[in-house]
């Protein structure tokens, strides 16, 4: 009787005693705020999660026509657009040419995966105190007043924007090294029979052999990588928080989504309905331009 | 026929021991409530009291001293690194809340929310005491929700002999102050610090205050949307513009290093920072309040103050009602230690900022009577949204030179909406 109820060998028990508890975890610390979030998106929300005054669309109304937010997601549409397919080539750059080594091959691969164990808190902290700080004796203004210049406020200069440049440099050092990574794992298995016969065929090597061997057949690692990278640049936080956030609050300028969302529904003044509204909108961008990508690049069609 | 009945036996071993040590891992989790042990003295319920991280040494030793002076309950101190505003916000939604904390607050939807409890009749003896510049924020419809633990307030400070060289008097409108920072910055130093930011985040309405303008008007509508405003906003770009502004210091303003290493020859910081200053420069400093601008302006600092509050899901809501009222109505020994023998703050009881020795001479002096003549706090319909959105409109205006009245309009808006939100409630 009981074993029946278990099933052979007790299967169902030990399916359960080994799934159960990443289900439980999922279920507590995933779906279940998730729907919860949902839920108060149509709440008003005030210093509280068990809200009673339904509201209906209108935290959706006033985030869509909130331009602090709507700009926000433009900003980081444009970031998308930029960060995707810089940190796309150089980390591909990086997979080429230590793939391409003979001897100290290990070591590079080391070098460059290792910013991806740095902290993105460390990291932030160390390009806004050391490199990119606004006093003379800053890493990059060192650098500068050997040629005569003047120091630059790096992260308070908004025209010419120079944040920029700390943003984007701190966030390839930390990433072009992952990625490099795939791709790595990627060319390995590229069978060394197609450069071969490629060979045979009177392709020159370089461009032609990446063009025609190398980039086709490193598909399937490129779609996940973009992927990741529009996902990550959407879910922007850690490095924008730490490098321009302030003891009063963030300047309206490279503000994250997330960030702005952060300081709308966390800090002292909880509007978690309307919070919660902007976290959907937010996802909802993120799932729509996924799967538009996934179709585009065929992802989960039969391999040819 | 011995061997699978084996095997699985070895399993359910590996199991159990697995589930042990999982129900070990949550008790380990659930242990940390901040309730109860923590080597407090004294009998009665087990209340926690959170504190957000004091720079200053010593304090954390000075208020576990106070907390296990207390009999009538077991009183146990968490000492909170981080965003402390955060995660008190976080902890007043759930049950595993502390009984008693402090707070830069509480906040008007804090209040209006029922989060904290009504301590009127606890400040009731002295409440006259209180400075009411710093217990206005803290009352609701004539009731007081928070108790205030000390005063602190921002001042400028400057460098006499800087000023002495350059041939520049300490200013006293905000037109002088352009003008000496111009004429204070040379290749190395800067002539004024206001925070990395240029000074749209640690200023925010002081300006406007200086300029004779509120943040809202006693009638609860925007009090500052005005040409005046406009004007004064336009100068802090002047000063941004003129590259007079320390900009990128390792250290943000409200640290005075900037101004010791002597990146910069004037740094608007906290009272707290003075002890520092005197230490490093000596006597070679002086202070000053936000000087004042225009026809109808006023010289300002901003006051505010951390208050002692109860949380209304407490299980003790009486016994953390009475031990506030033990230590911060009761105890003036503690408060003035707490005020006076570790960081630089001013008691936020009259009668013992009187007393005190250390705020009758020389600067410190100065900031007391800054305090009692031009302190202005944020007022408790000023809610966080509204301080993002004036917050913006002075980066925008500070760094990217935008038009002052566009910005103070726009920002405005988001007051007004703010306003009408929390006074329907009431």
């Amino acid at each position: 009787m009981r074993s029946s109820l278990w099933g052979p060998q007790k299967r169902y028990l030990w399916f359960w005693v080994f799934t159960g508890p990443f289900v439980v975890g999922l279920a507590v610390f995933a779906y279940i705020p998730l729907l919860w979030s949902i839920a108060l998106s149509f709440f008003d929300a005030h210093n509280t999660v068990t809200p009673t005054h339904f509201v209906g669309l209108s935290n959706y109304a006033s985030m869509l026509t909130d331009p602090a937010f709507t700009s926000s997601l433009a900003t980081f549409a444009a970031f998308t657009l930029f960060i995707v397919p810089t940190t796309f080539a150089l980390s591909l750059a990086l997979a080429l040419m230590v793939n391409r080594l003979r001897f100290a091959r290990a070591f590079f691969r080391s070098v460059f995966f290792l910013p991806t164990a740095c902290s993105y808190v460390v990291a932030s902290v160390i390009w806004k105190m050391s490199v990119f700080n606004g006093v003379r004796f800053g890493l990059a203004n060192t650098v500068l007043r050997w040629f005569g210049a003047d120091p630059v406020a790096w992260l308070s200069t908004t025209h010419p924007p120079w944040y920029w440049l700390v943003i984007i440099t701190v966030r390839l050092w930390l990433q072009a090294g992952f990625y490099m990574v795939l791709f790595l794992a990627g060319l390995q298995r590229i069978p060394r029979a197609l450069y071969e016969a490629a060979a045979v065929d009177g392709a020159r090597p370089g461009w032609q052999v990446l063009r025609h061997i190398t980039l086709p057949q490193l598909r399937a690692t490129s779609v996940a990588v973009v992927l990741l990278l529009v996902i990550n640049a959407f879910q922007a936080f850690d490095e924008f928080y730490n490098l321009l956030s302030t003891a009063r609050g963030y300047p309206p300028y490279a503000r994250p989504p997330l960030v702005y969302l952060y300081y709308v529904a966390l800090g002292q003044g909880q509007d978690l309905g309307l919070g919660s509204a902007g976290a959907v909108v937010l996802a909802l961008i993120i799932v729509a331009v996924t799967v538009v990508q996934a179709r585009w690049f065929g992802l989960g069609r039969r391999e040819a | 026929m011995t061997h699978p009945d084996h095997r699985l036996s070895r399993r359910q071993l590996l199991a159990l021991g697995g589930s042990v040590a999982l129900s070990g891992a949550l008790a380990g989790c659930g242990s940390n409530t901040g309730r109860g042990g923590g080597g407090a003295g004294g009998d009665g319920p087990a209340l926690s009291q959170w504190y957000h991280q004091y720079g200053e040494a010593g304090t954390e030793q000075a208020v576990k001293r106070y907390a296990a002076a207390y009999t009538k309950a077991t009183v146990s101190v968490e000492w909170r690194p981080g965003d402390y505003d955060q995660q008190t916000a976080a902890a007043l939604l759930t049950d595993s809340g502390p009984d008693v904390f402090e707070v830069n607050g509480p906040t008007l939807d804090q209040i209006q929310g029922g989060q904290v409890v009504d301590l009127t009749d606890r400040i009731a003896p002295v409440r006259s005491d209180f400075n009411p510049a710093v217990l206005a924020p803290k009352t609701y419809q004539g009731r007081v929700y928070g108790i205030p633990q000390v005063i602190d307030t921002q001042l400028l400070y400057y460098r006499k002999s800087l000023l002495a060289k350059a041939g520049v008097q300490p200013p006293q409108t905000l037109d002088e102050l352009v003008d000496a920072a111009g004429r204070l910055t040379t290749k190395d130093v800067k002539g004024l610090f206001l925070g990395n930011d240029g000074g749209a985040g640690v200023l925010g309405g002081t300006p406007l205050f200086a300029a004779g303008l509120e943040l809202v008007t006693d009638s609860g509508t925007v009090g500052f949307d005005d040409p005046a405003a406009a004007a004064t906003l336009g100068k802090l770009h002047t000063l941004y513009a003129d590259k007079s502004l320390l900009l990128g210091a390792p250290a943000d303003w409200s640290d005075p290093s900037a101004f010791t290493e002597g990146l910069a020859a004037m740094q608007w910081t906290g009272l707290w920072a003075m002890p520092q200053i005197k230490q490093a420069v000596g006597d070679d400093f002086g202070v000053l309040p936000f000087p004042k601008d225009g026809p109808a302006g006023r010289p300002a600092v901003p006051v505010g103050a951390y208050a002692s509050a109860v949380n209304a899901r407490s299980r003790h809501i009486d016994a953390a009602k009475a031990y506030v009222q033990w230590l911060w109505v009761d105890r003036t020994d503690y408060q003035e230690d707490f005020a006076l023998s570790y960081g630089f703050h001013i008691p936020a009881r009259i009668s013992l900022a009187k007393k005190a020795a250390k705020l009758r001479s020389g600067p410190a002096a100065d900031v007391v009577s800054f305090t009692t003549d031009c302190g202005h706090a944020n007022p408790l319909l000023w809610t966080p949204a509204s301080q993002t959105a004036l917050q913006d409109a002075l980066t925008r205006v500070i760094q990217n030179g935008a038009d002052p009245s566009a910005q103070l309009k726009a920002a405005a808006g988001v007051v007004t909406s703010e306003l009408r939100r929390v006074q329907k409630k009431s």
